[in-house]
């Protein structure tokens, strides 16, 4: 296997895709956003349950490649307990690493996405979850029961 | 089997390495790759001849005009229409459809009345007919795909309630892009014909595959793109029975379409022309003459072959990986040279980029499909497809790197 696609498919991600944290809808859930990459038919959901101005719990689901899934099952872990205005600088950094490939000391496992950026179709994949759950964030407030918006 | 070493020698793209490897190019499908002739025609026009047609007088122009009009009875030869004029260019399948989707459709179709179409088509094949019955205030009923994953054909006994005088249009795929499935054009033209509705075949992937003869096939209507038979992108055409095309109001107006203007009106010329407004891909229409030409020369009857035992070598070997998924016809079952396959723990877009460290370019994702892909319960699927310059060694490397990516996904 070449360096750029075990930098690509880093451990980290592999972990991620086969075992996914936070995975399934949230009962609970007050807002829930949907991401949709039409060019190849990836998607996923976000549910959150914010409290005053944090994210109380998050989770997602959907379908996708191993970059989309192992992506969106660590933002869950990243987001739990963070502010709108974290969430967004978070994913400002996210985008930066996915994007040039440089990666910020104090950030963690989210610098296993670094690989992504020799692969510039695959940046998409690594940011759809957290195009839903930034949309999800800007949301109003939806009922706690999530069925209606996604099914 | 054709003599790919010699065949192969005649596409300079397939000469290289990819990511270390020789580039195995399996995505037929999306589109082909060109050989020198078709190339070298499209320079030799550049270098030689190139001008506006139809317009001016001098010897350029008219070499231009020659060039474009030869190519324009070569195709119609190439599908055995019964006059050039039954020739439209357009930039592709997309545009041919929507051209029929807006003109025909436009003037013929009422509210109450039924297009009919499949469950297997390209959005492009799908869509203008959604739009179109849209605007007239009709409806679109589709021939279910039979099985699952078990066959892939239509379900022809749907008909007998489907095929109502309502129908007005009938539109379909000759080969479906997704599941490779070869669907029985000329009967389903003869049933449609019973009913009095027109008919629409999308011949993206069957056209250069195989012998296509627009007047055994009984069709009105007939759409193919010129890249995926060897031709250049950007050049298509429509196939119309002369007599449905005289009618036909055109769709887009402009210049090189009109015998007479004033400033509250315009008249316009008979068909082709009237359906060609403004400058057309002049070099594209050559191109694709050429790209006919050469064809023939390797013989259709001989591609189709070399499809066929390519498509029955690849469903063989790709069934014996443990988990896949395969859809459409079965191993054994007619098929067209293309198939399309799915893991339960690998998504399709991690297989094309594990595949392409190994030369493959494949495809993965709904392959603008994306109601059958929900109907199979899928979102997404790998496709190989196939054409005459592919090898069975081709065939064995796609299956050496499915495994090793299956191996990797799997942890083991
Ligand atoms: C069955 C089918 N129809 C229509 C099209 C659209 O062709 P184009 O994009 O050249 O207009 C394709 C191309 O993928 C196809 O496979």
């Amino acid at each position: 296997m070449s360096a750029d696609l075990s930098e690509l498919y880093q451990q980290v991600i592999l972990d991620h895709n086969r075992r996914p944290r936070n995975r399934g809808k949230l009962p609970t859930a007050n807002r829930v956003a949907h991401g949709d990459n039409p060019t190849c038919g990836d998607q996923c959901n976000v549910y959150l349950r914010v409290d005053g101005d944090r994210i109380a719990e998050i989770s997602f689901d959907g379908s996708g490649c191993a970059i989309s899934q192992a992506s969106a099952s660590l933002m869950t872990t990243q987001l739990k307990g963070k502010t709108a205005i974290e969430a967004v600088k978070l994913y400002d950094e996210f985008h930066h690493i996915v994007t040039t490939g440089e990666t910020p000391e104090d950030i963690s496992d989210l610098a296993a996405f670094a690989g992504v950026h020799t692969f510039p179709a695959r940046i998409k994949c690594a940011t759809l979850g957290w195009h839903a759950a930034l949309n999800a964030l800007k949301g109003d407030e939806a009922p706690s029961t999530t069925e209606s918006h996604i099914d | 089997m054709l003599d790919s070493k010699k065949i192969r020698s005649d596409f300079p793209i397939l000469h290289q390495q990819i990511n270390g490897h020789p580039l195995v190019y399996l995505d037929n499908g999306a589109t082909s790759q060109k050989p020198r002739a078709v190339i070298d025609a499209l320079v030799r026009y550049y270098e030689r001849d190139n001008s506006n047609v139809h317009r001016g007088l001098h010897a350029l122009s008219m070499r231009a005009t020659d060039g474009y009009e030869g190519a324009r009875t070569r195709i119609a030869k190439f599908i055995n229409a019964a006059d050039p004029a039954e020739i439209i260019f357009t930039r592709g399948t997309t545009e041919s459809i929507n051209l029929v989707a807006r003109s025909w459709a436009h003037a013929h179709l009422k509210s109450g009345d039924v297009i009919l179409t499949t469950e297997m088509e390209h959005h492009s094949n799908l869509v203008p007919w959604q739009q179109a019955a849209k605007a007239a205030g009709a409806t679109v009923r589709y021939i279910p795909v039979l099985g699952t994953d078990a066959e892939g054909g239509l379900d022809l006994a749907a008909l007998d309630t489907l095929l109502t005088p309502q129908v007005k249009l009938f539109a379909f795929t000759h080969i479906s892009n997704t599941l490779g499935t070869i669907n029985p054009a000329a009967e389903l033209c003869r049933r449609a014909r019973a009913v009095g509705a027109i008919t629409v075949i999308d011949a993206a992937q069957s056209i250069g595959h195989a012998p296509l003869d627009v007047r055994a096939l009984g069709c009105d209507f007939l759409a193919f793109s010129g890249h995926k038979m060897c031709g250049p992108t950007g050049i298509g055409v429509l196939y119309g029975r002369q007599a449905l095309l005289d009618k036909l109001a055109p769709d887009e107006t402009g210049g090189g379409m009109v015998v007479n203007v004033t400033y509250e009106s315009a008249t316009w010329k008979p068909t082709p022309e009237r359906h060609e407004a403004g400058t057309p891909h002049v070099a594209g229409a050559i191109g694709l003459a050429a790209a006919c030409d050469y064809l023939d020369t390797i013989g259709r009857e001989a591609i189709a072959a070399h499809d066929h035992t390519l498509a029955q070598l690849a469903m063989e070997k790709l069934s014996a990986i443990p988990g896949i998924r395969i859809l459409g016809p079965r191993a054994g079952a007619e098929r067209a040279g293309l198939v399309s396959f799915a893991f339960p723990d690998v998504h399709a877009h991690d297989i094309v980029t594990f595949a392409d460290e190994d030369g493959l370019a494949l495809r993965g994702g709904h392959h603008c499909n994306q109601p059958l892909m929900r109907k199979l319960g899928l979102t997404s699927t790998t496709r190989a497809s196939f054409y005459f310059y592919n090898t069975a060694d081709e065939i064995d490397l796609l299956v050496t790197s499915l495994r090793r990516i299956q191996k990797f996904f799997a942890g083991t």
